[in-house]
Formats: C-alpha cells, sequence, structure tokens
C-alpha cells in the first residue's frame, strides 16, 4: 500500500515564534518527513513537541509573519512555502485537508452542521445548492452518522461528541483529498468511540486511497493505524520506522521511554512508567542532544553534541548518539 | 427563549421600549392637538383635564410635543446608533481578525476619535455639517462607534482564535469569507448587548444636543428640544422639562436594563 510515489516530502523544516522581550520559541526545529501516496504515518511525541506546529506549517495556517518558516514543503513537488493566496486556498481542502482535536470546538457553532458541509464543498466544487446537499448527506452517510438526514439540519450543540467528529471528517474528506491530517482526532474523546473512529478513519484511507498523518500522543492510536512512525521531540525527529519495528525494537531512548508509559496487558497490575522531567522549553533548548537532561544512557558526548541520524536501513533511523548500543 | 423571557431586566426594559414605540407609533390617534399649534393666550398652564401635561411656553399642549417628540427622538438614535454599529462593527472585526497593518491603522483613528469627549465631537459635526435631520444622525452616530469598534474588535480577536475559524480557512475559505461567515455571527451577540447600551446614549446626546439648542430645526419636537424650550420656567412651569425629562429618562432606563439583562442572559459568568 505504501510503495507509491513521494506526495509530500518536508525538508528542513523550522518554525519560531520570535517573543518580545526573550528569545524566540523554536517549535520545530529541522524536521525531514517524507509522506507517500497511500500511506499511514503516525506522529507521537509528548504534548509541546511541535506536533501541530509542522503540520499547521504543511497547510500554511501558521500565521508569518510573526512566525518564521524556513525549509521546504513539496507537495507533488510543488513548494508549498512558496504558494500564493489563491494557490494555497485551491490546496486547502481539496488536496490537503486537516481534522482537529476538538471536535466541541471546531464547527460553527451557529451554522447546522450540514451548511457547513455544503459550503466546504462548493468552495471548490462548483454544485448547485441541492446537488451539493445530496453529495453532503452521501457523505454524511459514509461516515456512519446514524439516521444522518435529520442530523445533517443540526446545529452542533444538538451533537455528541463523537458525532461532531464524524461531522468534521465528512467535512475533510467531502473534496476527496489525497492527504488527511488528523491532529490527535480522538483526544478529546472516550475509549469505545476512539476506536470506531479509527476504524472509520482506517476504512476510509483504503476506500479512497488516501495518505493520512495521524498526529497523537499517544501510542495506542498509532498502534491501530499507522504503517510507519515518527517520534516527535522538541521540534525534531527523533526517530522513524515502520510501526512494527518501532514497537518490537525502538532504538532512541526517548521511544523506549514512550513504550514503557503504554498500558499493556502485564502492566496493568505494576505502577505505569513515566520518563522522568519534563520537555525542555522551547525557548530555551539544551545543549547538545534535546532529550539528554531525562536521558538514562546520556553520556559526555550528548551533552555537547546534537546527534545525527543513524541509519539502520531505509527509512529507519535514530537521532541518538548511543543508538544501537543501549536497549 | 423561554429563558430570555424569564429574565427580569429583559421583560422590564424590553416591555418600557415597546411601550415608547408604540406611542410614537400610534402618536397621532394619542392626541387630539397640533404639535405646532401656537396658543399664547394659554402658555405654561399647569396639567388639567383638558391638558394633562399642561402647556409650554408657547401654549402648546406638552403631552402632545411629547409623543410627537418621541418619533424624531427614537428615529434619530436608531438611525445614528446604525451608523455606529455598522461602521463600528465592520472596522472591528476586520481589525480584530485581519489585525497587522488595519489594525493599527484603524486603532489610531480610533484613539482620536475618543480623545475627545463625545457631546463635543458631536456638537463640532453638528455645526461643520449644518442642521438637519440626517446630520443629526450623522454627529450623534459617528461619536458612537470607538464602543461598537472596541467590542467587535475584542469579540473578533477572541473569536478568531477559536478552532473552527481556524478550521474553516484550512477547508480553503478565504479569509474575508471567513470572516463574513464565520467570525461576524459569531460576534454579533456581544454587539447586540451594546446595541442597546449605545440606544440610551444616543437618546441622551439627541437631548443634550437639544437642550443646548444644536438639535432638529423648530418646530419639529424631539425630547431635548422640549426640555430645552421650557427651561427658562424651569422653577415656574416645572411640567414642560419635567415630563418630557421624565421620558427621556424612562427610555434610557429601559435600553440599560434590557442591555444589562441581555448581557446576564448571554454571559452566565457575571
Ligand atoms: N502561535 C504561537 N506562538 C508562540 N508559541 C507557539 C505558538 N504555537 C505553538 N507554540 C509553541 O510551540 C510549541 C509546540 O506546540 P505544538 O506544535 O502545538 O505542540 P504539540 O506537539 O503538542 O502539537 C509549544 O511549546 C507551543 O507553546
Ligand atoms: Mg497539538
Amino acid at each position: 500500500m505504501s510503495d507509491g510515489g513521494v506526495l509530500l516530502d518536508i525538508r528542513g523544516l523550522r518554525v519560531r515564534f520570535p517573543m518580545r522581550g526573550r528569545g524566540p520559541v523554536c517549535a520545530v526545529n529541522g524536521v525531514d518527513l517524507t509522506l507517500r501516496k497511500g500511506e499511514s504515518l503516525g506522529i507521537v511525541g509528548e504534548s509541546g513537541c511541535g506536533k501541530s506546529v509542522t503540520f499547521s506549517s504543511v497547510m500554511r495556517l501558521v500565521q508569518s509573519p510573526p512566525a518564521v518558516l524556513e525549509g521546504e514543503i513539496l507537495l507533488d513537488g510543488r513548494d508549498v512555502m512558496r504558494m500564493s493566496g489563491a494557490e494555497l486556498r485551491r490546496m486547502r481542502g481539496k488536496e490537503i485537508a486537516m481534522i482537529f482535536q476538538e471536535p466541541m470546538t471546531s464547527l460553527n457553532p451557529v451554522m447546522r452542521v450540514g451548511k457547513q458541509i455544503i459550503e466546504t464543498l462548493r468552495l471548490h466544487e462548483s454544485l448547485s445548492e441541492k446537488q451539493a446537499e445530496e453529495k453532503a448527506l452521501e457523505y454524511f452517510q459514509m461516515v456512519e452518522i446514524p439516521d444522518a438526514r435529520s442530523r445533517f439540519w443540526c446545529y452542533p450543540h444538538q451533537l455528541s461528541g463523537g458525532l461532531r467528529q464524524r461531522v468534521m471528517i465528512a467535512m475533510a474528506l467531502i473534496c476527496n483529498p489525497r492527504v488527511l491530517l488528523a491532529d490527535e482526532p480522538t483526544t478529546a474523546l472516550d475509549v469505545t468511540i476512539q476506536a470506531q473512529i479509527l476504524e472509520l478513519l482506517g476504512r476510509l484511507r483504503r476506500k479512497n486511497d488516501m495518505s493520512v498523518v495521524l498526529i497523537t500522543h499517544d501510542l495506542c492510536v498509532i498502534a491501530q493505524l499507522a504503517e510507519r512512525v515518527a517520534v516527535f521531540y522538541a521540534g525534531r525527529v527523533v526517530e522513524e520506522a515502520s510501526a512494527g519495528e518501532l514497537f518490537a525494537n525502538p532504538m532512541h531512548p526517548y521511544t523506549m521511554g514512550l513504550l514503557r508509559c503504554v498500558p499493556t496487558m502485564r502492566t496493568v497490575s505494576r505502577r505505569l512508567d513515566m520518563i522522568e522531567g519534563n520537555i525542555p522549553d522551547p525557548a530555551c533548548l539544551p545543549a547538545g542532544c534535546a532529550f539528554h537532561p531525562r536521558c538514562p544512557f546520556a553520556a559526555d558526548v550528548c551533552r555537547e553534541q546534537a546527534p545525527e541520524k543513524r541509519f539502520f536501513g531505509e527509512r529507519r533511523f535514530a537521532a541518538c548518539h548511543r543508538a544501537g548500543e543501549v536497549g | 427563549m423561554r429563558t430570555l423571557l424569564s429574565n427580569k431586566f429583559i421583560m422590564l426594559g424590553g416591555a418600557m421600549i415597546l411601550a415608547m414605540l408604540l406611542i410614537a407609533l400610534f402618536a397621532p390617534l394619542l392626541t387630539v392637538y397640533p404639535y405646532d399649534g401656537l396658543d399664547l393666550a394659554n402658555k405654561n398652564q399647569a396639567p388639567s383635564l383638558e391638558h394633562m401635561m399642561g402647556t409650554d411656553p408657547y401654549g402648546r399642549d406638552v403631552w402632545c410635543r411629547v409623543v410627537y417628540g418621541s418619533r424624531v427622538s427614537l428615529m434619530v438614535s436608531f438611525a445614528a446608533v446604525g451608523v455606529a454599529v455598522v461602521c463600528g462593527s465592520v472596522l472591528g472585526i476586520v481589525s480584530g481578525y485581519l489585525k497587522g497593518g488595519f489594525d493599527l491603522a484603524a486603532g489610531r483613528l480610533i484613539d482620536i476619535m475618543m480623545a475627545f469627549p463625545s457631546l463635543l465631537l458631536s456638537m463640532i459635526i453638528g455645526v461643520a455639517l449644518g442642521p438637519s435631520t440626517r446630520n443629526m444622525c450623522l454627529s450623534i452616530g459617528i461619536p458612537l462607534i470607538p464602543i461598537f469598534y472596541r467590542v467587535a474588535r475584542g469579540a473578533a480577536l477572541s473569536v478568531g482564535e477559536r478552532t473552527f475559524v481556524i478550521a474553516s480557512e484550512s477547508m480553503g475559505s478565504g479569509r474575508f469569507r471567513t470572516m463574513f461567515r464565520h467570525v461576524l455571527p459569531n460576534v454579533l451577540p456581544q454587539i447586540f448587548v451594546v446595541l442597546s447600551m449605545g440606544m440610551g446614549g444616543s437618546i441622551l446626546a439627541e437631548a443634550s444636543l437639544g437642550f443646548l439648542g444644536l438639535g432638529i430645526p423648530q418646530p419639529t419636537p424631539s425630547w431635548g428640544l422640549i426640555v430645552n424650550e421650557g427651561k427658562p420656567y424651569m422653577f415656574t412651569a416645572p411640567w414642560t422639562t419635567g415630563f418630557s425629562g421624565a421620558f427621556i429618562a424612562l427610555t434610557i432606563w429601559g435600553f440599560n436594563l434590557l442591555g444589562d439583562g441581555l448581557r446576564d442572559h448571554l454571559d452566565p459568568r457575571v
């Protein structure tokens, strides 16, 4: 499934937010990522690691200025960073669509949900109101909203969180985008609803032959949907691997730490591990490897020198001085 | 809607405003006198059966003047607030949502307007434009623009950060489209609250200008003008100023009650 060509190619992306009277917040510090056609890529990392900023930059939704963006973001070879306003509007929703974490607030509270979908559709396709309504209803049924016809004309507050997220998915998919960026799509939902939504996303991805980027801080979510995984820490990708390899054989101490935090049948009985300490303040990142203050394996070199990527196969690397030695 | 009607402030204020509007609407049915019929033999008469609110210094029936005055005063105030709410909200929403250079420029303009006391600004504009009903509306409305600008800008700043606005842009909606389809409807409730406060302020401004002799040209009655005409006899014939003043006060109070009620209703934290 993931043997198609490269669809989205992020090269050396850096995003800084200048702050008055202080150093800038370095939210993204040189991210390289590729997304192939039909692939599902999981992005994992603690909150504040720059995941959202990275993919908001892909959509060019980060206001710049004030933010300073560097690097290239190639969508089918076209640089998103150089697109005009009109090109961006054509791209958004049509080629790349995004769904957000809060299903409670990602719909306009004073507009009927059906109307919101119809409007989105008509931004990109010249359909009559009637045709647009039919297609929107079709998508409502596709995302398995029960009793779709009557829910179509509800206001968002009349729907539950899970249903609202389904509405968001229908809205994101209605123009048949090639890439779907799902930023913590299930974080605000309870576990059973979460599983249903992920299952739905997986099915729609295969049906529409769409690439999906699934952003989350929860490895369980990754395990359900992603084929490849990139682990974020302090605005960098510290490890990338196929999902199977990552779970079986993590290379970066941060990934190992994350994996130890996941509850499994075996761990329920004992206390869950946590990674000691907090993520560094993106306004003053530590010298050397950004993870070294929390790393149980930190050596002198880690405190002085930022680690290069070490490859252990094609698209399999860890940015760690001691990758391969420890584990 | 039911909770809206169960709010005492909204009910009371609304009833008062409704009564004023009905009086203005049915003015010709509520009085037998013409509003401009001079009768100098009967000037400054105390309230009696023929003249329930007495007569003014020109012998005209005060009730009749007040009733007709409500038409002018309310109409001018509505028009003035209309001018202010449209200009202020549009400027405010664009500033709060687009930020940047536009915000900076509009903000300075508003600062300049706010540097003048609003009555003084009304007088300057009124004198500059000359006396007419339309210019009266402008001279009262323009000084009210900053109120709506500030509320609309603040609300647009916060609505603009909300996910659905970003989501709308992420679907390819342009900035102006997003602004009018998604930001504006969510800013309206806040504007609505100041709307009724603005009405009160506008009635007061109209009365003040009329009182100072800068109001609507004679003989069309407006509340401010009636107070102005009765002013020299305030102690010997207090009914002229008293009754028209009472109508001004009641109307302003009604709008303020309505505004307070709406604010409580829309913002349960207060
Ligand atoms: N508009 C902004 N201005 C300043 N700092 C920001 C802005 N947006 C995000 N940040 C900072 O960038 C860092 C990364 O944020 P984010 O990408 O949202 O993290 P996450 O990985 O949880 O999605 C955070 O420290 C956040 O405070
Ligand atoms: Mg995030």
